[in-house]
């Protein structure tokens, strides 16, 4: 039963952490200098990542797509099929995991290599609050910046679905969008896209707790770096079910 | 009639533990302004503790911690800022931010603290530079400096808020008997010229010989000896005799 306690005191030390970085985003003063490096290195450097793998992923799902839908004679539904999978959970889901490996690691190695080397203690010695400062833009970075990621990587995912099917049937890449956006309503396209909001909070908080927190030195950097991914992915996943509960609630027609 | 020097840091029976270790037990000592006290002791025994513990970093189980006549045990954060301007610091490895370049490494405290305006910022900042002989360098990040650069440079961080006291975490560390004396002299220079006191853990007693007024020996936990050079060198303890002779 110890691992019972030592989980709880765990899960209540991260939930403390996130409603500080809560509490923190929203009093002053705020770190604009910070947040725009932030915003730089999760949104422009994870750009590139994001587009081709959206364009492969679309490319490979409509490929799949094809075949099974070919035995039904539908295959006039290609588009809407990869339009709505994509925009609704496609996109939001693996865009928030790929964040997950590429920046999480990044943030919670980052912020343990500067617990271990006293960055963080050179910080506060000098007066600056360094949860404010360090963990509390990259929180706001990742929460910003994941709908745009979000949105390149649905526009990618259709681009590729896009590319595959012109070069398999031929289909003239007006009719594709058009059915592609046939079957999409707003509220297939907004809620998924702004649950991602809470996909790059738990990337943030998550990454930047184990990084922030740790004790055990150069050993520890790895170690956040392995933590953060592992559990920001696997809380992403377990907040998609949820969220999508929610979804539904609020946007009945999306259930449908 | 000469007014009476005033105190830069006393530390009043304090007392830290982590966990079950204490690493400080009952320690009490003070130096005065314009002093240079050098810690010495074998690795584990508090040292360093005592620098954070003067800085605010760590809290004390009991116990004053009075720093230019303030109790800093128990300060709120916007007490401690006033408190954190009259001290400056330098790490054991410098702690540069990896992400800054030198110049934005002093330039930061400088923007954060106080209100000079950006050419004033720019003119502290290239002149302590310039002090420590990185005036070319300001440029360049901490991962492209050598050792002893990186140790230059953490001086200058500490030392560009202007500070009464200076902390100085195994300032010779890592480095040849020639840098480390580079170093020793720019701390003895502040001391000289600027009245600081400085209050330097190291295990280099040749360096702590030729600059420390002050000496304390740490234990175990325990303070086993304070005095002047010759003072620890006549001890009756031994393991302060052996540090300071050997």
């Amino acid at each position: 039963m110890q691992w019972l306690g030592k989980w709880i005191e765990f899960v209540g030390k991260m939930g403390l952490f996130g409603l500080q970085v809560l509490v923190d985003s929203l009093r002053p003063p705020f770190e604009f200098v910070q947040l725009s490096r932030q915003l730089a290195e999760v949104g422009n450097r994870s750009l590139a990542l994001i587009v081709v793998s959206g364009f492969a992923l679309g490319a490979v799902m409509t490929l799949h797509t094809r075949s099974t839908l070919v035995t039904f004679g539908a295959t006039a539904m290609i588009p809407a099929v990869q339009a709505v999978s994509f925009f609704v959970e496609i996109g939001p889901l693996v865009a928030g995991l790929l964040l997950a490996g590429r920046v999480g690691s990044g943030i919670g190695a980052v912020l343990a290599n500067m617990r271990a080397s006293e960055q963080i203690d050179a910080i506060e010695s000098l007066s600056i609050d360094s949860f404010k400062f360090l963990v509390v833009p990259r929180v706001l970075a990742c929460v910003i910046a994941l709908p745009f990621l979000t949105l390149f990587m649905d526009f990618a995912g259709l681009l590729g679905g896009l590319l595959s099917e012109v070069l398999s049937s031929h289909i003239a890449p007006a009719l594709y969008l058009s059915r592609a956006f046939d079957y999409l309503q707003w509220s297939n396209f907004i809620a998924p896209t702004l649950k991602t909001t809470v996909f790059g909070f738990i990337i943030g908080s998550v990454s930047a707790y184990f990084g922030y927190t740790t004790d055990k030195g150069a050993q520890g950097v790895g170690e956040a770096a392995t933590n953060s991914v592992v559990v920001s992915s696997l809380l992403i996943i377990v907040a998609d079910v949820l969220l999508i509960k929610c979804i539904f609630f609020l946007f009945p027609d999306t259930a449908l | 009639m000469n007014a009476a020097p005033s105190i830069a840091v006393e530390f009043r029976q304090v007392t830290k533990s982590f966990g079950t270790k204490r690493v400080l037990n009952d320690v009490s000592f003070r130096i005065e302004q314009g002093q240079a006290l050098c810690v010495l002791g074998r690795s584990g025994t508090g040292k360093s503790v005592t620098l954070k513990l003067i800085m605010a970093l760590m809290r004390p189980d009991s116990g004053e911690v009075n720093v230019d006549q303030d109790n800093v045990v128990g300060m709120k954060e916007n007490q401690l800022s006033l408190v954190r301007k009259k001290l400056g610091y330098l790490f054991q490895d410098a702690a540069l931010f990896d992400s800054l370049t030198l110049y934005e490494n002093l330039a930061l405290p400088l923007s954060r603290l106080t209100k000079k305006s950006r050419d004033e910022i720019d003119d502290v900042t290239r002149r302590v530079l310039t002090d420590v002989g990185l005036g070319a360098d300001g440029a360049k990040y901490p991962s492209a400096l050598s050792g002893g650069m990186k140790k230059r440079a953490g001086l200058a961080r500490a030392l560009v808020l202007e500070p009464k006291i200076l902390l100085a975490d195994e300032p010779s560390s890592g480095l040849d008997r020639i840098t480390a004396a580079e170093i020793d002299e720019l701390l003895m220079r502040r001391k000289s010229e600027h009245g600081t006191a400085l209050i330097i853990v190291t295990h280099d007693v040749h360096g702590a010989r030729k600059i420390a007024d002050r000496v304390a020996v740490l234990d175990k936990g325990n303070l086993v000896a304070f005095g002047s050079v010759a003072e620890v060198s006549q001890s009756d303890n031994d393991v302060a005799r052996r540090l300071i002779t050997e």
